[in-house]
């Protein structure tokens, strides 16, 4: 596996013109190499450019300068990569059913979609159902989307980026906005979709412990403009249990990692260049 | 209840933005009368017939007696109104040249109502001609204009300019180009209903969320499939809710240009009869004019709840 899966080099991205007053650097000349099949995770503190690393590889964003390599290709172009996106927010469609909300991705991506009219219908509601009673949502198939959980909705959504077994599954905070037990018990639902369907994974999370549970890999970035300050390989073995991330290894990587990001929020980055304190408040909005 | 807003703000919004751009059609349409009444009526329904909702049986009987009770007051309103109106015109003799009393014009309704049915007819083929073109034109432009931004720039205040005109003004040009008759009249209503509808549907397409849109876009979805997916959808609420202001403008319009350049249509016999000072004629007309404006509301308001029921509690999913 000399060839990395996900490559960024060098990628500066800056929001504005260079040269106005108001432009952002976000990016800053970062690097980020990721394996087939890793389960990376990326922490750091609000606002660092966690989403954006996120969207430079989703080819949702351009770099200002730098190259981003997935799968061996440029993003930007028509790269056939397969993959998965899922938000904080789960984003349903009110007017279709669940089933329908987690097939969408068949209905556009090829190949599912040229066979989406066709006979492939029936098979396709199938393997959406399947994926949601993996989830533990067997039989929610048919309701809307309103007449779901929040934490029901966010599985719909999980099931929603796999369905079309994307090589490459994107979370930006997923569990985010979930209570704590129905966090962990996604975390153990989506440990076993990883194991089972082993895309490579990259996770922005502000849970630690989420990160610890879940990641092969995990990435600690600076402040803005965001690097990669450092990188731990996490090497418990699988499958992780919920009573492992409370073991005490566990809780030492916790807390070496919170030290490492409360570090980088405090360091006024010598790099930052433009008031970087004013914006906080305005950055959560933003990602 | 979000609903309610989200209808309301698409309601207000293209009823505001001609408002500040056309006095004629504001001036016409709040003549119209129907249109405010009738919106509230239509935006709280929707939450009382929501079958999410699955109330009490006991619950719904009584809400149901409630709409009814509502319906009854309505009518004993309007009924009240008449003989307010017959009673007025009795006790301080007003003159039938100036108020006509309501039994006057019920009385030439039925008496002249063969030969005014034609004209209602032309007028509501007019009409509905007019608002089919009009909807047809505001829904491309719409979408064009929401879709693209270099689009909306660019377009956008060309419409805003060209929606200030007051269509007064129009019909002299159109009836140059085509003469007297239809055509001007159809053309008047399609102009004046277009604009709310592009407004509406513009609004609804920019209404689609951000992180949706990515999560398709990832997916290597293109434009028409966002559009297709997500997009159309999304504007559809707002697109009915443009309808109900659309239906009266384009009303307006026909009746505008009747007024002026036709030879049929209720618009023409209004202004005939006033030149003979045929009052209650006059009113007779006005009284259909109303009635037709009543039915086509009621029937694009019901469409709309048939169509957009989901948007009743949906909406509260996408701001969750
Ligand atoms: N579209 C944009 N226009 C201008 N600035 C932006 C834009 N998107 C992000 N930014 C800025 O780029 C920086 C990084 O944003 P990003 O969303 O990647 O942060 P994040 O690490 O995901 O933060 P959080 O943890 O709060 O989600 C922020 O300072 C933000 O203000
Ligand atoms: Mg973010």
């Amino acid at each position: 596996m000399n060839q990395p899966f996900i490559d960024l080099r060098d990628v500066t991205v800056r929001f504005g013109a260079a040269d106005s007053e108001t432009s952002t650097l976000a990016l800053d000349r970062t690097d980020l190499r990721i394996d087939t099949g890793d389960f990376v995770a990326l922490v750091g503190p609000s606002g660092c450019g966690k989403s954006t690393i996120l969207k430079l590889i989703g080819g949702l964003l351009s770099p200002s300068s730098g190259g981003v390599i997935v799968d061996g290709r440029e993003v930007g172009g028509p790269h056939r990569t397969r993959i998965g996106l899922a938000f904080q927010n789960p984003t349903m469609l009110p007017w279709l059913t669940v089933r329908e909300n987690v097939m969408m991705p068949l209905k556009i991506v090829e190949p599912f979609r040229q066979h989406y009219r066709a006979k492939k219908k029936g098979e396709y509601a199938e393997r959406a159902d399947a994926l949601l009673a993996q989830v533990g949502l067997t039989g929610m198939g048919d309701k809307r989307p309103w007449q779901l959980s929040g934490g029901m909705l966010q599985r719909a959504s999980l099931c929603r980026a796999l369905v079309h077994e994307p090589q490459l599954l994107l979370l930006d905070e997923p569990f985010g906005a979930l209570d704590q037990f129905t966090r962990e018990e996604l975390w153990g639902t989506m440990q076993n979709l990883w194991m089972t369907q082993r895309p490579t994974v990259l996770l922005v999370t502000h849970d630690l412990r989420e990160a610890a549970y879940l990641a092969t890999r995990i990435c600690v970035m600076s402040a803005r403009p965001g690097r990669i300050l450092e990188e731990r390989n996490v090497e418990f073995p699988r499958p992780r249990s919920i009573e492992m991330s409370y073991a005490p290894e566990c809780a030492e990587l916790v807390q070496a990692l919170r030290l490492r990001i409360a570090e980088a929020r405090s360091d006024l980055s010598p790099r930052t260049t433009e008031p970087s304190v004013s914006l906080v408040g305005a950055e959560k909005e933003a990602a | 209840m979000n609903t309610a807003t989200t209808i309301d703000d698409a309601l207000t919004a293209p009823a505001g933005a001609s408002s500040a751009a056309s006095p004629t059609s504001t001036g016409a349409a709040s003549s119209t009368g129907p249109s405010p009444a009738a919106a509230t009526a239509s935006v709280t329904t929707p939450r009382i017939t929501t079958p999410a909702m699955k109330p009490a049986a006991r619950k719904r009987s009584f809400k149901l007696s409630r709409k009814l009770r509502q319906r009854m007051l309505s009518a004993i309103a309007i009924v009240s109104m008449f003989a307010l109106w017959e009673l007025a015109c009795i006790v301080f003799n007003i003159s039938g040249l100036i108020l006509p009393r309501p039994s006057a014009i019920f009385a030439v309704l039925l008496e002249k109502g063969p030969l005014l049915w034609p004209h209602a007819m032309q007028t509501l083929y007019t009409t509905i001609t007019g608002f089919a073109l009009g909807v047809l034109a505001g829904v491309v432009i719409g979408m064009i204009i929401g879709s693209s931004r270099f689009a909306y720039d660019v377009a956008y205040p060309l419409l805003v300019g060209f929606s200030s005109i007051p269509k007064v003004a129009v019909v002299p040009i159109f009836v140059v180009w085509f003469g007297a008759g239809t055509v001007p009249a159809i053309l008047t209503s399609m102009v004046i209903c277009t604009f709310p509808v592009v407004v509406n549907v513009a609004t609804g397409l920019a209404h689609t969320e951000p992180e949706l849109q990515d999560v398709l876009k990832v997916l290597g979805a293109r434009k028409l499939d966002i559009l297709w997916n997500v997009g159309l959808p999304r504007a559809l609420p707002y697109l009915f809710a443009s309808l109900k202001i659309a239906i009266t403008l384009a009303f307006v319009g026909t009746v505008l240009s009747e007024t002026v350049a036709a030879n049929k249509g209720i618009g023409n016999v209004m202004i005939i009869a006033s030149g003979n000072f045929d009052v209650p004629l006059v009113f007779a007309g006005l009284f259909i004019l109303a009635a037709m404006g009543i039915m086509l509301y009621v029937i694009s308001s019901l469409v709309e709840q048939r169509v957009t029921g989901w948007a009743a509690r949906g909406n509260e999913v996408a701001m969750g």
